[in-house]
């Protein structure tokens, strides 16, 4: 069972390797990235399955004993965080074989690619808080050139505001990764757990957390430091809006999931109740933001940071259902937002400009994409019985349950905001009649593009939010178990130290 | 003598985000250095600073049994510093290239993909 825990960082990493190797031969480079996600994906589906069945799994790389030498660990949140990643993998890396073009394949796309989920699987997987330091970096680094790629103005200009922001987090991330270890001496997080839960003082231990809170608020976008992702995200080419929009915001959440769960908990009346209200305030920004948009991709981007605030929401409430409903709704959001994503560069493609006034007419002509639209964009919005809904509903119970009525409120008037604005993209890009002014013909490419192989991660995708939705119970009682293993962090601390004893 | 590293580090983090709010990219740039070096010496702060001998485990013991400095915080520095030169390197080029593009090297301008 063990080498499956370094799997999902390996084999992104080969395959990496391996398309750096066939820098020339660009159909080689496709071919290995289809082959590298799938491989990918299997071995995390398998990681969760090991998982779910045998519980938590932790390894020493190098046979150092714990608490020094790197920790790999993986319980139930960890696992299905990586088959998400690993799944946006392979859909992305699907849609990116029909849709990117020949320049940014020949400038290494699908190495960057790997390497980025490389990281984001390292990040889910790490146990020791400087290793979660280098995942990041790692992946910030393929999302920098990612977002870079291909030098347009517009990617240009959001990719320094992306990059400097994600610096100063990064600093600060490691400022309080050195207080941290000056203070306990220690870096691993099943053994932080333990000293910071003995001896240290509360107020010491809260001063750190919000260190901590404010680095990873960066990366997650959270309100009020969400401002750099609505100015880069709508930028580079769709697939790459879908798996930044999947993935990167989420690795934050994850990070600051994990902490204040595992590491945090001294003061939960104090650094959860601030919790609650950034997700509130993230929440209600997120979608006002959104609500004065006319542009496809900058709707999308605003409601990623309206959706964070139902992640942060659960974990802010901090009870079991709660965070459950957390967990659930990161794996929904991760299969929806990226589907919309992709779905804006299909309806790019077909119209040649994201802004609504200009996209018209789609359901006329392609009825296909614009059912799977509507499925993620009700699912979204959380109409029964797509996944959306079920995420929401968890939280929501959870709320009322611990009388956080204020937040209850907000969550579900955002709820239908994001409904608004759904409806406002269904209305003016597909629902209408195409726009026949006769500035369309100028940027439309010649030939009517193809988009049929385009349909096919998109339809996955929508196939997976209607089998959350109806499949809820087995979904939620997984998200339940995570949530479980997640609280009661005595299992993973264990699974950590057994590993201490010399051999 | 951890009183004067900690108003180093204050000084170094103070000047470096004067420079990030400066309207100049490569004041940004140097800025940003500026930051990532705050960090790595609070990490060496941090860590202890003890005058002791080099953590080597000498040839007929298997654990150390004389005072020495803790050798982890400087690993983790040497990493850090790596990183940074890396994506400091990555920041310059991105500079350069935006510089070509767009024609500016002034903030105010870069303003078309904000919302």
């Amino acid at each position: 069972m063990k080498p499956l825990l370094v799997l999902p960082l390996v084999i992104p990493m080969v395959t990496a390797a391996l398309a750096l190797l066939a820098w020339r031969a660009r159909r080689a480079q496709r071919v290995l990235a289809a082959i590298g996600s799938l491989a990918h994906f299997a071995v995390a589906l398998a990681l969760l399955i090991a998982v779910s069945r045998d519980g938590i799994q932790a390894i020493q790389i190098g046979a150092w004993p714990a608490p020094f030498g790197v920790t790999f660990v993986a319980d139930l949140f960890s696992g299905i965080m990586v088959v998400m990643a690993a799944l946006m993998g392979v859909t992305v890396t699907l849609y990116s074989l029909w849709s990117m073009d020949p320049e940014r394949e020949a400038f290494g796309y699908y190495p960057l690619l790997n390497i980025l989920l490389m990281g984001v699987s390292g990040a889910f997987l790490t146990g020791d808080i400087f290793n979660l330091y280098v995942c990041f970096e790692v992946m910030l680094m393929a999302s920098f050139v990612l977002l870079a790629l291909g030098g347009e103005r517009a990617q240009l200009e959001g990719a320094i505001k992306y990059v400097t922001l994600n610096l100063i987090s990064s600093a600060l991330f490691l400022a309080a990764v050195g207080i941290l270890y000056g203070v306990m001496g220690t870096l691993n997080m099943a053994d932080l757990a333990t000293k910071l839960h003995g001896g240290v003082s509360p107020g010491l231990a809260t001063t750190l957390a919000m260190l901590f809170l404010v680095a990873f608020g960066i990366k997650a976008a959270v309100f009020p430091l969400f401002f750099w992702l609505p100015a880069s995200y709508h930028t580079p080419p769709a697939a790459v809006s879908a798996i930044f929009a999947g993935l990167l915001t989420k690795v934050g959440v994850y990070s600051l999931i994990r902490v204040f769960t595992l590491l945090f908990t001294q003061d939960t009346a104090f650094t959860h109740g601030l919790l609650l209200v950034i997700a509130s305030l993230t929440m209600l920004t997120g979608v006002l933001g959104a609500a004065s948009q006319n542009e496809f991709r900058r709707i999308l981007s605003f409601h990623i940071v309206s959706q964070i605030g139902y992640m942060i929401m659960g974990l802010g409430l901090f009870t079991e259902l709660a965070l459950a409903g957390s967990v659930f709704f990161i794996a929904h959001n991760i299969v929806v937002k990226s589907n919309l994503f992709l779905i804006s560069g299909v309806a790019f493609r077909l119209r040649g400009s994201y802004d609504l006034k200009r996209v018209g007419g789609l359901y006329r002509s392609h009825p296909v994409l614009s059912v799977l639209f509507l499925i993620a964009a009700m699912s979204l919005a959380g109409v029964p019985p797509l996944s959306g809904f079920f995420g929401k509903l968890a939280l929501v119970v959870g709320g009322l349950e611990s009388g956080a009525y204020g937040v209850v409120a907000i969550s579900l008037f955002v709820s239908l905001l994001t409904l608004y604005s759904m409806t406002k993209i269904w209305a003016a890009a597909f629902w209408s009649a195409p726009h026949e002014n006769g500035d369309q013909p100028a940027e439309r490419p010649a030939a009517e593009p193809r988009v049929g192989m385009l349909l096919v991660p998109i339809g996955v995708l929508a196939a997976l939010t209607v089998a959350m939705g109806v499949g809820a119970e087995f979904f939620l009682g997984l998200a339940m178990r995570a949530s479980e293993q997640l609280l009661n962090n005595v299992a993973y601390i264990e699974a950590v130290q057994v590993l201490g004893v010399t051999r | 003598m951890e009183i004067i590293f900690a108003v180093v580090v204050g000084g170094l983090y103070a000047a470096g985000f004067y420079l990030i709010l400066r309207r100049n990219v490569v004041k940004l740039i140097i800025g940003l250095s500026l930051l990532s070096h705050g960090a790595n010496l609070l990490i060496f702060t941090a860590g202890g600073l003890t005058r002791a001998q080099s953590p080597l485990v000498p040839e007929d013991a298997h654990a150390l049994h004389i005072e020495t400095a803790d050798p982890l915080p400087q690993a983790l520095i040497l990493t850090a510093i790596v990183i940074s030169f890396g994506v400091t390197a990555f920041m310059l080029v991105l500079v350069h290239r935006a510089h070509q593009e767009i024609g500016t090297d002034d903030l105010d301008d870069l303003r078309t993909t904000d919302t």
